[in-house]
Formats: C-alpha cells, sequence, structure tokens
C-alpha cells in the first residue's frame, strides 16, 4: 500500500516537473490474440493540441478508451495527469472531457435536461449546474435552443452540445474523437474555432481524425497510426522533412529557354518536374522562390506565377502511406 | 487489481433520471392501461361472483383476488401472466437502448463507474414496477370497499401485502431477464423477441410440458392408475419441473398466502393430514411459510438473474 503510495508521488513529481499529462509506455489492446494496440509510446505536453490520426481501424479509439478506463489494458501501462485509468478511473474521468465520434444524447429531452443529467454525474452541486450549463451553451452558440428536445438537433449541433459538455466539466483534458467527421465545411469551420478557443485557455486537447488538413490546422503534433503502431509523430514540419525528403514545393509558371536545366541547377533544389511546356515543380529543403526568379529572368522569360506549397499532412500521409504499404504487400506475395 | 472509489456514485442519480423517464413514457402509459383494464373487468367478475354466492367469508377481500368468474381468470391468474410483459417492456432496450442511442460511451465517460448504470437503471425498473402495482393493490382494496361494503381486516391488509411484495420480485426476475437480454443483443428488437419468447414458453407452453416430461422421466405406474390415482413420482417430478417456471411459483405463493385454508402446495398423504380441521384457515406466519420456498426462489431467480446480466455488462466493450 505505502509502495503505491510513493509510485503515485513519484508519478506527480514528474509531470509537474515536464509538465506532462498523458504518458504511454508499451501500451497494448490484444482482442482474441490480435493486437490492435500495439506497444505504442507517447506524452503528451500540457496545454497542446495533440492529434491522433490515421485510417479506421488503426486503433485511435481504442487508444482513447484505454486512457479514460472504458476498456481493459493488455500490457503496458498509460498515465492521465498522474493517475492509473485502469485503477483510478474515477478520478481521471473527473479531469477529462470525452466526446465519443458520432456523439448521442436523450433525444426526448432538452439540451439543458441533457446536459444538467451528466452534470449531476459530475456531481456538480445544484447552485452550481444552472450558471456553468448556461454559460457552456453560450459559448457553443446553442443558448436559443436550449429548451429545445435534442431530437431536433443537426449532427453540428450535437458536436457543439457535446463540447458544450466538457466545457460543463471545466475538464483539463479534452479528448475529441473523430469531431468533424460529416460536418459540413461551416460546422467544422466552427468547430475548429472552439477547439482553439479551448486551447487558447489552456485545456490539452487529443483530437482523432482521419480529415488531415482539419488536424493540420489545429494540431501542435500530431501522432500517425497505422495497424496499431505509431509510425511517425512530431509537428507536422518536423514529419514533412522527414518523409517527403525537403519541405517545400515550389510551382513555377514561366517560359524561357531551357528553364528546367536552369531551375536544377539552383542550389538546394533536389528534383525539378516538367508538369506542362511552361510549368515547372520544384522540391527543395529551403524557400527558393527568389533564386528561381532570378533564373527566369536570367533565362529572358515571363515569369507568370511562382507559389509554395505549406508542406500539408495530407501529402505526409499519402507518401507515408506509399512508400510503406508495398513492402507490405511484397511480404504478403511472397508468404 | 483493486478500482478506487464507490461503485455506488451516481446511482442515485441514474436511478431518478430513469425512473422519471420510465414514468413518463408513452410505452409505460399503455402497459398499465393494457394491465389496469384487464385487472377491473377480472375484478367486475369476482365483485359480481361474490354478492351473488358468497355469504359470510372471513377474508373476503382477499377472494376478490382470487375468484374468477368465467371466461375471464381471477385477478392473480391476470397479473400473473400480465406482470411479466410490463417488466419487459421496461427492460428489453435498456443497455442496447443506450448503446444504439450512442449516450453509452458519453454517459461512462462521467466519473461514474458501469455499476452505477446497471443498478440504477434496474432499482428505477423495480421502482416503476413497485409502483404500478402498488396502485393496483389500492386499486383493489378501494373497490372492495366501495362495492363489497365490508372494511378489510388487519391479517387481510397483512396478506394483500404479502400479495404486493411477492408480485413486486416475480416482476423482478421478468426485469432481471428482460435486462440480461438487453445486455446480450445488441438488437433492442432480437431482447424483445426473446423475452417474449422466453415469457410465452414458460407462462402457455411449460405448463403443458411439464407433465409430460415427468411422465417419460417417472412412468406412471398401471396399479396405481388402475386405482384412478396419480402415481406419487410423476406428480413430484410434474410439480418439480413446473416450478422452474416463475410464473407457477408465483401461482403458488399466492394460493399460500390469499387463500388461508391452503395447507400443502404439494401431494400430500392421508396420514399427514391427521388431526388437520379441513376448511379451517391458517394463522398468518403458517401460510407465509408454506409460501416462504417460493418466495425465496422469486427473490433468488432475481438476484441471479441480475448477476448474470452484470458479468455480462462488466465484460463488455463500449465501443459501438
Amino acid at each position: 500500500m505505502s509502495d503505491d503510495g510513493n509510485e503515485a508521488a513519484t508519478a506527480a513529481n514528474d509531470t509537474a516537473a515536464n509538465d506532462i499529462v498523458i504518458a504511454a509506455r508499451g501500451l497494448t489492446k490484444r482482442y482474441n490474440g490480435l493486437s490492435v494496440v500495439d506497444a505504442i509510446n507517447f506524452d503528451i505536453v500540457r496545454g497542446e493540441v495533440f492529434g491522433l490520426l490515421g485510417p479506421n481501424g488503426a486503433g485511435k479509439t481504442t487508444t482513447i478508451l484505454m486512457m479514460l478506463g472504458l476498456t481493459d489494458i493488455s500490457a503496458g501501462k498509460v498515465s492521465v495527469l498522474g493517475y492509473d485509468p485502469a485503477r483510478s478511473p474515477l478520478q481521471v474521468k473527473r479531469r477529462v472531457g470525452y466526446l465519443p465520434d458520432t456523439v448521442g444524447f436523450y433525444e426526448h429531452l432538452t439540451a439543458v435536461e441533457n446536459l444538467s443529467y451528466t452534470a449531476k454525474l459530475m456531481g456538480l452541486s445544484a447552485t452550481e449546474r444552472p450558471r456553468r450549463i448556461a454559460a457552456a451553451l453560450a459559448r457553443v452558440q446553442l443558448l436559443d435552443v436550449a429548451d429545445k428536445r435534442v431530437a431536433t438537433f443537426s449532427r453540428g449541433m450535437r458536436q457543439r452540445l457535446g463540447l458544450a459538455e466538457i466545457i460543463v466539466k471545466q475538464a483539463e483534458i479534452a479528448i475529441l474523437d473523430e469531431p468533424t467527421s460529416g460536418l459540413d465545411p461551416q460546422a467544422t469551420h466552427e468547430f475548429l474555432g472552439l477547439i482553439g478557443e479551448l486551447k487558447a485557455e489552456g485545456v490539452t486537447v487529443l483530437l482523432s481524425s482521419h480529415l488531415l488538413d482539419q488536424v493540420q490546422r489545429v494540431c501542435n503534433r500530431v501522432a500517425l497510426f497505422q495497424a496499431g503502431r505509431i509510425v511517425l509523430m512530431g509537428p507536422v514540419a518536423d514529419l514533412a522533412r522527414q518523409v517527403l525528403g525537403a519541405g517545400f514545393v515550389v510551382e513555377v509558371e514561366a517560359d524561357g529557354a531551357g528553364l528546367a536545366r536552369r531551375l536544377a541547377t539552383i542550389p538546394g533544389v533536389t528534383d525539378v518536374e516538367t508538369l506542362a511546356e511552361d510549368r515547372f515543380r520544384m522540391t527543395a529543403d529551403r524557400d527558393v522562390r527568389p533564386d528561381a526568379a532570378r533564373a527566369v529572368v536570367a533565362a529572358n522569360g515571363s515569369l507568370r506565377r511562382l507559389s509554395v506549397d505549406e508542406p500539408s499532412l495530407e501529402a505526409i500521409y499519402a507518401r507515408y502511406f506509399k512508400t510503406h504499404k508495398e513492402p507490405f504487400a511484397g511480404a504478403r506475395h511472397a508468404a | 487489481m483493486r478500482r478506487e472509489g464507490s461503485p455506488f456514485q451516481g446511482l442515485g442519480t441514474v436511478a431518478v433520471k430513469e425512473l422519471a423517464d420510465n414514468l413518463s413514457s408513452a410505452r409505460m402509459f399503455v402497459l398499465e392501461m393494457l394491465i389496469v383494464l384487464t385487472a377491473l373487468a377480472a375484478l367486475y367478475g369476482a365483485i359480481d361472483n361474490l354478492r351473488q354466492n358468497t355469504a359470510e367469508d372471513p377474508f373476503l377481500l382477499l377472494r376478490l383476488f382470487t375468484v374468477d368468474r368465467a371466461p375471464l381468470p381471477s385477478f392473480i391468474a391476470i397479473l400473473g401472466f400480465l406482470i411479466p410483459l410490463m417488466a419487459i417492456g421496461l427492460g428489453f432496450d435498456s443497455i442496447n437502448g443506450e448503446h444504439n442511442r450512442r449516450t453509452l460511451s458519453r454517459i461512462l465517460a462521467q466519473p461514474i463507474y458501469r455499476d452505477a448504470l446497471l443498478m440504477g437503471k434496474f432499482l428505477a425498473g423495480l421502482a416503476t414496477l413497485a409502483i404500478s402495482l402498488a396502485a393496483l393493490w389500492l386499486m383493489v382494496i378501494g373497490l372492495g370497499l366501495i362495492f363489497l361494503g365490508v372494511p378489510p381486516g388487519g391479517e387481510e391488509i397483512a396478506r394483500s401485502l404479502a400479495f404486493l411484495v411477492v408480485a413486486i420480485f416475480y416482476a423482478g426476475v421478468w426485469l432481471s431477464l428482460a435486462m440480461l437480454l438487453s445486455i446480450v443483443f445488441r438488437s433492442a428488437a432480437t431482447a424483445a423477441l426473446v423475452a417474449l419468447g422466453v415469457w410465452l414458453f414458460l407462462t402457455v407452453l411449460w405448463p403443458m410440458l411439464a407433465p409430460a416430461l415427468a411422465q417419460v422421466i417417472a412412468p406412471p405406474d398401471p396399479r396405481f392408475a388402475a386405482l384412478g390415482l396419480d402415481t406419487p413420482d410423476t406428480a413430484i417430478w410434474a410439480q418439480t419441473l413446473s416450478r422452474v417456471s416463475p410464473n407457477h411459483l408465483f401461482g403458488e405463493a399466492m394460493l399460500a398466502v390469499l387463500s388461508p385454508t391452503t395447507r400443502s402446495l404439494g401431494p400430500v398423504f392421508l396420514d399427514q393430514l391427521r388431526g388437520a380441521v379441513m376448511g379451517a384457515p391458517l394463522p398468518l406466519g403458517q401460510s407465509l411459510l408454506i409460501a416462504w420456498p417460493q418466495m425465496v426462489a422469486l427473490i433468488a431467480g432475481t438476484i441471479v438473474l441480475f448477476v448474470a446480466g452484470y458479468v455480462v455488462f462488466q465484460r463488455q466493450e463500449v465501443r459501438a
């Protein structure tokens, strides 16, 4: 018993020192001997927005459920705010808000009734509840439909109501599972704005998604899941360097004699692709736009367009799975 | 590994919310109407019968429960048939409904254990049934007062209260079963069909099958048959098998509690009746003693089925 106490105290100290709120070590989940989540490690720092990316079935939701103590951990351990979710799930769930994918509400109850039920389960006092619920509904712009039945709500409104629940809880960590899938662009935009507000308040946000551009817009760091493993982790820019080799893709639209050759000689350029007679795509490890402009002028050409692509997660993702799937397929054929 | 915190945290909140849902649901209203109207018809028959045929009876009120007038069965027989329907109606979608509405993972992400959710739902269901049955009980006593004009005695009230308790646990068995099925089957329709199937089997088919099975297990002795008597072994087997059905247990317990002259629920040898004053009512304690095994069986059935559901639910995956 005293051992456990010491362990918990050490864990709390570690957390305070590095401000790591979630730490997973060798976290594994097996169903019938099949590893759905396979010995993953990650640390999430207080206040960051961390993205869990990957195709459906890659183990993102299972990882989330293990962090909340909603499913058993087969091996390894995870600590959430210094607590072990398998051992003290109530402590974890008191501090962590969870928005499941395709969140559901009691259709015959109003928005306020739904929230006050969960607020009661959170153990909030009768005086605290109405105040927090009204504030949360105002934050997610649902105050004018607060007394309408949830049955009449659109998908976007339901997602915002789910977020309101996390706000009512005043959670330190918000775990959002596929929060924007199935939302229209306007609703998605609003929802991402709300996530940004949470982040500004110092809430740590864990976001799982397969919609890459959204993740890229809000996440500080991402972890790329594949078949139960984290294959890549870090800030998007770092991943771009790792996977794409070079960070910058510059497109040039210009004419001029021997332009492709001239562009290729610019220092830092690794590849020049000729898309059309007057369009070229350069891959470089730095922003080579000024050099490209000089090259066009030197070739007596007329420069019509010069653009640089931000390193996109989409490109990283596509490139990663393109290069890493083929060996698997080969191995399977060989077997 | 021990988990920390109380499994009962949030129990009251869940139970109150579910009770409010149950009491305000249209489904409950329909079931209650069904039972009240059928029960009223049975009571009307009973009152009519008692007015015409009974001159004097120390347990006039209790007769209301047990007397029937063809073609309607007695109040007790109707309850024995319809209480399961009400309990199944309350329980068949309690857990899989949360799954299908996708509210389960959201609720379980709040600081409560699954225990509180399941227990709260069960207690709310049982409370709903208890409220309905208590209302029915009051209705019987009230109608008795109005139409028979005889104030009930203390023992009659005590016996009818025993009826209420047994009826609640009889409902509990079916509620536990319905909730177990709602945990096992992800589709509410499947759970409802299986529960109704079990109900029809145990209340309609099993009373016919049990004697037939008893004859297979212990074939009747032709010597008893020649005397026009039942073979004791066969009769005992038939009774034992019948008691598998909660419906039969409920009927037996009600017979002992509401008909004070009942001296035994099984086959009796003549020498066991030596010295008995036939037709004289037993004291309340003795009647309860006769019904005790049946009552315990119903309570145990409720608990065992609930525990089975509990174990399955604890091991179930939350994700849809």
